[in-house]
């Protein structure tokens, strides 16, 4: 097929809106402004390595972390007992957890703020049942409960996908050669779900690292994420060239972790995300 | 005893899950400002939204870019998977990376390079440039859900066609479109609510007081909670959740006609899991 041309609309679009704008992202990185436009320098990732920007970094790399934690332990087991138990409504429960994504995430975000406010729900109902308030709202937890609430999902499917297409022959003959319920689940059902469990980790650390709008509504500001300093630094502070070298060293972290993740999980197509 | 437990533990997740949304639709509906307590039922959050200019004016801007975004990149990137499909060795390679950039890339960096393109090019920000920026990140979506069709495709039927006497472009239109026809529908309406759905990108690409709805929910939540949000967010839930029933339901009633019971379900379920997985790469870029 001579259909080779069909392409050169998107060539050309490709080049303006994804090549040059990642070149301007490596230019103003890699230039600070001097008399006359601008020079080159080292500054700006020199300044990033600076201790209160690293403490930055280390936290998100923490709240991303604790979530991604959390929502490995809540979701494989979600995920194993949708795949492997024989509800009758199986099919509909995996389409309710894709549901509440269909709501915008920022709405789902804010719903959280209504209720774990001071006056919220949540101490409504803790009041109701006698317990002791708490204050959670704009705290780390707070933050980590709205990663864990917006991701969890993306752990859960990946997970229950691989686990589904388990050939049940190979548990029948483990358990036909004598394994019981935990060898099996160690030895064969476990490890043959790991591409689940990387591909449910990648997908939500990266959002997870990233994220500026949950730090900003749940942690009210207070707890600067290396999303929110980049959104300072373009929106408030307008020092671009420090907000591209920021930006740069995430984008090359992530895509090598995309790319050593993608090898791991022995997906060969694309970054092993499609 | 064990089928009790996980019974429970599902149960516990999925009251997790809906809490919020349960929590935003109920409180629509309360007369009273603050939260601890009810103050009775009330349509007044809705009719106060109706008469909210800013809020007319971002849901304007949602759908109209929802759509043309989608329109636009629906038809770039038809054309470019088809263009792609011919294309071979270290070339597509090159392409075909370069493609994945704004899938994994996080939001925040594809919004920020934009935007520096934008304001390096002296475009004003505003309406077009969000328009653009969305054009941009939709159409990856559009290439990656036609190509899988284009591998499917037998590439003799074009030859074919031409064999017979048929000109490049009806044969296009008679034998290759019809074809790849699912996996263009599902590009479009993944680009769809990709767009409806996204914040960040449009947040760094907009300027000039043009919002779309997440804009201005984010700047409205800022300022404190606000009964009108919890209106729009109901609202919006319930119209995407209509209109994904609906193209379920139309799916479901086009396919048995053609009597292929078979491919109906395979479309099924490929469309059903390639929502579920675009709301994963949407979060996973």
């Amino acid at each position: 097929m001579k259909t080779k041309w069909a392409a050169s609309p998107y060539l050309v679009w490709m080049v303006i809106f994804i090549v040059v704008p990642i070149l301007l992202v490596c230019y103003y990185s890699l230039t600070v402004p001097a008399e006359t436009g601008r020079e080159f320098s080292l500054a700006n990732f020199h300044r990033f390595l600076e201790p209160v920007y690293m403490k930055v970094l280390f936290r998100s790399v923490k709240l991303a972390v604790i979530a991604t934690a959390i929502c490995f332990v809540v979701g494989y087991p979600l995920a194993y007992i949708l795949a492997r138990s024989n509800f009758q409504y199986k099919n509909i429960l995996v389409m309710l957890l894709v549901v509440p994504m269909w709501m915008n995430f920022l709405l789902r975000t804010y719903a959280w703020l209504t209720i774990l406010e001071r006056n919220g729900i949540l101490n409504a109902l803790l009041t109701w049942l006698g317990l002791p308030r708490v204050n959670i709202l704009y705290t780390e937890s707070a933050v980590v409960l709205g990663m864990v609430y917006n991701f969890l999902p993306f752990m859960v499917l990946p997970i229950f996908s691989v686990l589904s297409k388990i050939d049940h022959s190979i548990i029948e003959a483990a358990e036909d050669l004598g394994a019981n319920s935990l060898t099996v689940f160690r030895r064969i059902i476990f490890p043959l779900s790991l591409p689940g469990v990387i591909s449910g980790i990648t997908m939500v650390f990266m959002p997870a690292v990233t994220t500026f709008v949950i730090s900003r509504l749940l942690g009210g500001g207070q707890f600067t994420l290396i999303g929110n300093l980049i959104e300072q630094q373009f929106l408030y502070v307008g020092d671009w060239g420090f907000g591209s070298a920021i930006s740069l060293v995430m984008m090359i972290l992530i895509m090598l972790s995309m790319a050593v993740m993608s090898r791991f999980a022995g997906e060969e197509r694309g970054l092993g995300l499609w | 005893m064990v089928r009790f437990f996980k019974k429970c533990y599902v149960s516990i997740i999925f009251a997790f899950l809906y809490a919020p949304i349960l929590v935003l639709t109920l409180y629509s509906f309360n007369d009273s400002r603050s939260r601890g307590n009810w103050g009775g039922f009330t349509l007044r959050w809705y009719s106060e939204l109706f008469q909210n200019r800013q809020i007319l004016s971002s849901l304007y801007n949602t759908v109209m870019i929802a759509v043309l975004s989608a329109v636009i990149a629906t038809v770039i990137g038809t054309a470019a998977a088809i263009g792609l499909h011919a294309l071979q060795g270290y070339k597509r390679k090159v392409v075909m990376n370069l493609t994945y950039i704004p899938v994994i890339n996080p939001d925040i960096v594809t919004g920020i390079s934009l935007m520096l393109l934008f304001v390096f090019s002296n475009l004003k920000l505003g309406f077009l440039t969000m328009l653009l920026a969305h054009i941009t990140f939709n159409i990856p979506y559009v290439i990656l859900s036609v190509l899988p069709k284009l591998k499917q495709l037998d590439s003799n039927l074009y030859e074919a066609a031409l064999d017979l006497g048929a000109t490049p472009w009806y044969a296009f239109r008679h034998v290759i479109l019809p074809e790849i026809m699912p996996g263009v529908v599902t590009g479009l309406l993944l680009a769809f609510t990709l767009s409806i759905d996204d914040f960040v990108i449009s947040f760094f690409t907009t300027g000039s007081g043009v919002a779309n709805l997440s804009i201005t929910v984010y700047s409205m939540a800022r300022l404190g909670i606000n009964p009108t949000i919890n209106a729009v967010s109901t609202l919006m839930f319930l119209s995407v959740l209509i209109l994904l029933i609906v193209v379920n339901l139309r799916t479901n009633k086009d396919n048995p006609k053609r009597g292929r019971v078979n491919e109906k379900q395979a479309y099924n379920r490929s469309r059903r899991f390639s929502t579920a997985r675009s709301r994963i790469h949407e979060h996973a870029r």
